[in-house]
């Protein structure tokens, strides 16, 4: 049996820019009902962990231009420029409305709130709340949320699909974890902020739950994903855990050393202006990756490091500004930052790539839209720059929220029988899960056996063999996850099926970003391959479309939304 | 990461209540690593061992709050907590004070209706658009660095919920609205941009609330955040007393 219920509009995930998708559309009309609906608490949500800043343009020496360029340029050129002129034009109103919102931003003396730099922006535009910025942000939308009784919450409830019908996108199928019961949850129109797919690596700064569930919906549901052979890499996580350093701990002035206590970055010359340390991540990534092949990493039982050096800060810079830094580094590395040096090494932290959107956050199934890290708007193009991404959760997640709303005005509710049967259909695949005994493989092996493809084939640099490799592997794992061996029969918060249901979603993606790596025969941004080792406009400057079919993805091309800044060099 | 294994004997609860009457003890003896946290254990225990045993964690590094249980009888974050600090074995419990839903994951609904009965959220007399004269011309509320630090420490809360499973009084008095949603409460309460404290202060002298605390303190004790609820409750307590008294002096309406 199928429980039913009935919303304007159905938002799936409940951080930073569901959250703000949900705001934005309460706002619009409160007669609305909005369902959000997640598989954890809100405030579980993996915008929690974002450390660092938030951009926008605040000071009087910055402007659109500014920002917008550092953003085309940090793209590599394959952002759209329509969506970054949008982006940094609505960015400050954004992060205000947020200050407005309660959000604790750090403030400067004369009681305006406060910026700092960050790695490839051209000036300090980015807002923080000491190194926590995710989680107040995260935390102040939530709060927020609340005031707006036509927000209807569903928590720890997992989407299995996305209901169509007559062409357009009406809801969804869930189950609800602490029953066991399956829902359709019905609404007009629908919105993915589900967050990236950093899980399907095995180091990783992202949280358990980034296991890409959104982008498999869409792409299940005929929807291409984009861009997916983008993978940012955070040049600072520690080694073992995976744990995110900021990047402020460089944009407050930290170095970064190798093995002979040399600033290796001053002979790399990615920095902006005369700070060698704030170069754009898939710079920087590459050239620690460089140190450790030129013998000038340190080494440990995790493998090779570099080092993040704090120490001239003084501990009461580094108390004032980067205090989760030294909470972090003492617990879970055991050194403190005031005194030693944090072991660091380049991790899986960001896709650039996700469900292909535009600038209305609208993806190419009517009634659907998506918005964050699970979206690919093009803002971000081969790489993105650190403290646009939070700005970019609220941004489109607001776009999103208008616009789902105006789409869900226009329509006439679908015929909810047709509906329900699907979700029916989705209620038994989901139970002949539970408890399977008869499946060959086991969920923890073949994630492992997907991350490690993926480690080998997909890093910082890669080479066409690997990358080929990679995706024949990325096959294989995906036909070998229907036939999955379940030992948890109960119905009451089963966590094994959850597991599976992730697992089925990453090898989907792992498949496309492997497909799609290998596809592209230049080095842009942070796809870098060591046999084509230059940029290439003449046959490379689009978009990677991929759509699902049984036999793997098939690739397209989208033009890359050009303008007045012409593609040149990327030097910094 | 050869490294020589310890064993570990690491004692679960399990309860499905399809099947259990009342919670039980599973144990597992495991492989462990030196620098594991506790949650690391139950993960491979829920990997390689026992794919059945439930709980809740996601990001590892102490920010999330979901991952809150009762280790050897006190509320400590999994993630956050050495698996080397209980030497040969460690008993892994549910958090206390909360309804089990099943194995490690507890029933939170009550904990979300009393987080939202404090208004967490700046309460304005006006509508932005009204409000424009108090904003600057960036769209901010000036405020100044002294004022942000009056709350910035109770705006730490991660709603991990150790201080609940800490707390005497909801042992004993369930209704009590508790020291994270007080704390709270108290956060947007003395916040320069807000406008609600009226209002929270009649929540918080209603029933089952801020006088229910006798300050015991074990809250800020297992707060992992170093948020001090039991501050901000003795805080809100003087606030709400002030306020009533306030009232009886020149009456006005709840805002």
């Amino acid at each position: 049996m199928v429980q039913v219920s009935r919303h304007d509009i159905v938002i799936v995930g409940g951080g930073g820019a569901g959250l703000r998708a949900a705001i934005a559309a309460a706002e619009a009309n409160p007669d609305l009902s909005i369902a959000l609906v997640s598989k954890v608490y809100p405030m579980r949500s993996h915008t929690v962990s974002a450390e660092g800043g938030a951009a926008a343009i605040a000071r009087d020496d910055d402007n659109l231009e500014l920002h917008g360029f550092d953003t085309v340029k940090g793209s590599d050129f394959l952002g759209d420029q329509n969506v970054i002129e949008y982006f940094v034009e609505n960015a400050p109103r954004e992060l205000a409305l947020l200050e407005n919102w309660g959000c604790p931003w750090s403030r400067n003396d004369d009681g305006s709130v406060a910026t700092r730099a960050f790695g490839g922006m051209s000036t300090k535009r980015t807002w923080y709340a000491t190194d926590k910025v995710g989680f107040h942000m995260l935390h102040a939308l939530f709060q927020h949320s609340m005031r707006f009784d036509n927000i209807v919450r569903y928590d720890e409830f997992f989407v299995t699909k996305l209901l169509v019908e007559g062409g357009s996108c009406r809801g969804v199928s869930a189950l609800e974890i602490r029953t066991g019961e399956f829902h359709a949850i019905l609404g007009r129109s629908v919105i993915l902020a589900t967050g990236g797919a950093g899980k399907i690596f095995p180091f990783t700064t992202n949280g358990t739950i980034k296991t890409g569930d959104g982008m498999a919906l869409a792409y299940r549901a005929g929807v291409a994903l984009k861009d997916m052979e983008f993978v940012q890499y955070h040049p600072t996580g520690l080694p073992g855990t995976g744990i995110l350093i900021t990047e402020a701990a460089r944009g407050e002035g930290g170095y970064l050393r190798n093995n002979k206590d040399e600033r290796f970055l001053v002979e790399y010359d990615y920095g902006v202006g005369d700070k060698a340390e704030l170069g754009p991540r898939d710079m920087v990534s590459r050239a620690i990756i460089q140190e450790f092949e030129a013998g000038r990493g340190f080494e440990n039982r995790y493998g090779n490091y570099c080092a993040v050096d704090l120490r001239h800060l003084g501990e009461e810079h580094i108390d004032a500004k980067l205090p989760f830094v030294r909470e972090l580094a003492r617990t879970y590395i055991g050194v403190d930052p005031v005194h030693e040096y944090i072991p660091i090494r380049p991790v899986v932290h960001y896709m650039m790539g996700g469900v292909d959107t535009d600038i209305n956050a609208a993806t190419e199934l009517p009634g659907l839209y998506a918005a964050g890290e699970v979206a690919c708007a093009s803002l971000n193009g081969a790489n993105r720059l650190g403290s646009n991404s939070l700005t970019e959760c609220l941004v489109f997640g607001a776009v999103a929220g208008r616009n789902a709303i105006d789409f869900a005005n226009g329509v006439e509710e679908g015929d909810p029988s047709a509906l329900v049967a699907q979700a029916e259909e989705e209620a038994v695949r989901v139970d002949a899960l539970r408890g399977n005994g008869s499946g060959s493989e086991h969920i923890s092996p073949l994630r492992l056996e997907m991350n490690s493809a993926m480690e080998a084939g997909c890093g910082v640099y890669r080479m066409q063999d690997t990358m080929a490799k990679a995706a024949a592997a990325t096959r294989s794992i995906r036909q070998r996850a229907a036939d999955l061996h379940l030992r948890d029969s109960s119905r009451v918060f089963n966590t094994e099926i959850v597991s599976a249901l992730e697992l089925m979603n990453m090898v989907e993606l792992a498949e496309v970003l492997a497909v799609s790596a290998a596809h592209r025969k230049e080095s842009r941004g942070a796809h870098t391959c060591r046999d084509y080792p230059t940029r290439d406009d003449q046959n490379y400057l689009y978009h990677t479309l991929a759509h699902r079919t049984e036999d793997g993805p098939r690739l397209d091309r989208k033009d890359v939304k050009l303008g007045h800044w012409v593609p040149q060099e990327r030097k910094y | 990461m050869a490294e020589s294994e310890k064993m570990m004997r690491i004692e679960i609860t399990r309860f499905d209540p399809d099947r259990d009457e009342v919670p039980k003890t599973q144990e597992y003896e495991i492989p462990v690593q030196s620098d594991w946290k506790v949650l690391d254990a139950i993960n491979y225990i829920k990997d390689e061992v026992d794919p059945s045993v439930s709980h809740r964690w996601s990001c590892r590094m102490a920010v999330c709050g979901s991952c809150g249980m009762m280790l050897n009888g006190e509320p400590k974050l999994t993630c956050k907590t050495p698996l080397s600090d209980y030497g040969s074995g460690v008993k892994i419990e549910p958090l206390a004070n909360f309804p089990i839903v099943r194995d490690l994951v507890v029933d939170m609904d009550g904990f979300m209706d009393k987080f939202r009965k404090v208004k967490p959220w700046i309460v304005r007399a006006k509508e932005r658009a009204e409000d424009m004269e108090n904003l600057n011309e960036k769209g901010t509320f000036s405020q100044s660095p002294a004022e942000l630090a009056t709350f910035k420490q109770f705006s730490m809360c991660i709603n991990c919920l150790l201080c609940y499973a800490a707390c005497p009084i909801i042992a004993n008095e369930p209704e009590f609205i508790g020291p994270a949603a007080i704390a709270l409460g108290h956060r947007y309460n003395i916040d320069s941009r807000d406008e609600g404290a009226h209002t929270r202060n009649a929540v918080f002298r209603g029933e089952g609330t801020v006088f229910s605390c006798s300050f015991a303190n074990e809250c800020s004790e297992v707060c992992p955040k170093n948020v001090d609820p039991a501050a901000a409750v003795n805080q809100a307590k003087l606030a709400a007393v002030v306020d009533w008294a306030k009232g009886l002096i020149l009456p006005r309406e709840g805002a």
